[in-house]
């Protein structure tokens, strides 16, 4: 049982004592551990920017009650902290100044928090299910010996978790035995959070100072002025359909605009070029759950559903009667996605 | 002087990515009596490992690993008709093993074959959890290059290209390291008859969790496993206007 744990349980025991009333030991342990969940999130940033996705983690932390402080790594990372001080819901943010985190890379990053979780006496650590999030929590879940949670949707308890197996085509409930929770969390079923109204603390955090073997050469970040398609209210879609890259091109983006919408593709459609890998929307790309999900030439094989049939509306054209996303479709259109599309563009250009 | 690569890839025997699970009556689990095969991210693994050997660099062997039922042998045999030299088969019929578990389990089987590059699948399509490989690096202490869309070896340096949020980051390390691959990283070749009976003769050890001493205790219970909430399709329209004025209808505009 980790040290905190145990500290108020004997806190929680003395207490009843004091108060010389007798109560049932399991009401004990439930409010114990009720009052000491206490959760490190760690939040992203980006050159100085906080990747307000990642604060789906401190809404997941809330249901579980208890404390929740904030983690920051990087270079020049003051700034971040105090504004992440702000984000209502958080009591304190920890944070590390030192560049060497700065592209959050897992060899010096993992014995990083795993320093900070020891030092914090954390039941709860959580962070977002993203590229970051996936690729360093289950080195420190490792490190501390804890079998890792991934991509949960729901919290039951402070233990039980509810998470999607199997592309989204099952939903299971796991209660963890581990004494420190190590989670990811599925950005689209948390609300992400105010990102004003809080005022913690900020306090400067441990810095073990780990080599890292690990060089970051470069980045090729697809550059874009549409909403980020994880956390984007509309999105349209473009598969197999499309036929070629030239039409993609000619026929998504206006559909877009019309919309405000992010730009999304099947694995079809990136497999054969017409779409970069990062707007994949699929079991093994990005899992968005926007408001209108609209997709056009995409056929619904069951890994595509997987990232988006927990959108509220999904609409569909694709020329197929039969194809399996009209059994999923709120609103489906049989019809040519070449004459369909630009004529629903024109129209809600017009409205 | 280059270093000789000796190769570990781990593959698992899941239910096949075209069947559809359903969850059995009892919400225990999904239903198994289905088609089952290779992970598909691990099929990657052994064609990059493969492909390593292809491109004359200098791989002494590459040995597939599994851990499960008597019938995971099946997805070390396709793994040795792809390529690889040799298997090693823990056998475990009762637990069904856990991401740390594995991931001790392959420190030692690392450590005792010797190995300096193990290439994983980044994820099993089975429970989609994407911590096998990371959890292996941590307990080796290891550099680590997840979800790798592009390796280049050269001596005992290696340059990956990986897949990040919003496009790719490409990073340098050296030997010994942890690869897990993503879909974009090669197209795996199909195992062809005549090497399908070659694989049958190839050295295939049995072994079980007893021999690496690996406590493999479950962490997670599994409470309760449930369909989905159904998504009922709302039918079609016949036109633009038709969905345009349903999409108001639903507030989705």
């Amino acid at each position: 049982m980790a040290a905190p744990l145990r500290n108020g349980l004997l806190r929680q025991a003395a207490t009843c004592l004091r108060q010389q009333q007798p109560t049932p030991v399991r009401q004990i342990s439930r409010d114990a551990l009720r009052r000491l969940a206490s959760t490190l999130a760690v939040l992203e940033q980006r050159e100085g920017k906080l990747n307000m996705g990642s604060l789906a983690s401190i809404s997941a932390a809330q249901k579980l009650g208890g404390s929740i402080h904030g983690f920051v790594a990087g270079a020049n990372i003051k700034s971040v902290a105090d504004e992440a001080a702000k984000i209502d819901g958080l009591e304190k943010v920890i944070y590390v100044e030192n560049a060497d985190y700065e592209k959050g890379l897992p060899e010096n990053w993992a014995p990083l928090l795993v320093e900070n979780i020891k030092k914090g006496g954390y039941s709860h650590v959580m962070a977002g299910h993203s590229a970051f999030g996936k690729n360093l929590m289950p080195r420190v879940a490792a490190l501390l010996d804890v079998q890792q949670i991934s991509d949960i949707t729901e919290v039951e308890s402070e233990d039980t978790f509810v998470r999607p197996i199997y592309a989204g085509n099952a939903i299971l409930t796991v209660q963890s035995s581990d004494a420190t929770k190590i989670i990811t969390v599925r950005g689209t079923a948390f609300p992400a959070g105010a990102a004003e109204g809080g005022s913690a603390s900020v306090e400067e955090g441990a810095d073990p100072k780990a080599e890292c073997p690990v060089e970051w050469v470069s980045e090729n970040l697809a550059k874009s002025d549409r909403p980020d398609l994880a956390t984007a209210e509309k999105v349209v879609s473009g598969g197999r359909g499309l036929k070629s890259k030239e039409e993609f091109d000619k026929i998504m983006p206006p559909l877009a605009d019309a919309l405000g919408a992010a730009i999304g593709a099947s694995r079809a459609a990136v497999d054969s070029g017409f779409a970069d890998n990062s707007l994949q929307v699929g079991q093994t790309g990005k899992n968005v759950a926007p408001q209108l999900y609209l997709c056009a030439g995409i056929s619904g094989a069951i890994q595509h559903l997987a990232g988006m049939k927990d959108s509220k509306v999904i609409a569909a054209i694709n020329k197929d009667a039969d194809a399996p996303i009209f059994q999923v479709a709120d609103v489906g259109l049989v019809g040519d996605l070449f004459e369909k599309v630009p004529e629903l563009t024109e129209k809600l250009n017009k409205a | 002087m280059a270093t000789k690569l000796r190769i570990l890839v781990p593959v698992k025997r899941v239910i096949d990515y075209a069947v559809k699970p359903r969850v059995n009556k009892a919400q225990t689990d999904v239903e198994r009596n289905v088609k089952h095969s290779m992970n598909p991210f691990d099929e990657l693994s052994i064609e990059e490992a493969v492909r390593m050997r292809e491109s004359k660099k200098p791989v002494e062997d590459i040995l597939a690993f599994s851990a499960g039922p008597a019938k995971s042998q099946d997805i070390i045999r396709t793994a040795m008709a792809m390529g690889a030299d040799r298997g090693i088969h823990v056998v475990e019929e009762k637990i069904e093993l856990e991401p740390l578990g594995v991931a001790k389990l392959l420190q030692k089987v690392v450590e005792q074959e010797d190995r300096n590059l193990v290439i994983l699948g980044k994820q099993s399509i089975d429970d989609d959890a994407n911590q096998t490989g990371q959890m292996l690096a941590g307990l080796l202490n290891w550099p680590q290059a997840t979800s790798a869309s592009q390796v280049e070896i050269d001596g005992d340096s290696v340059t990956v290209t990986r897949e990040v949020d919003g496009g790719v980051e490409t990073l340098k390390t050296k030997l010994p390291m942890i690869i897990t691959t993503d879909l974009r990283l090669n197209e795996p070749r199909y195992a062809s008859l005549p090497n399908i009976m070659k694989a049958k003769k190839k050295p295939l050890e049995k072994k079980t969790m007893a021999d690496y001493g690996i406590d493999a205790t479950k962490r997670l219970k599994h409470i309760k496993v449930a369909e989905p909430a159904p998504r009922q399709g709302g039918g079609k329209v016949e036109d633009v206007d038709g969905m345009i004025s349903k999409l108001k209808e639903l507030g989705a505009l």
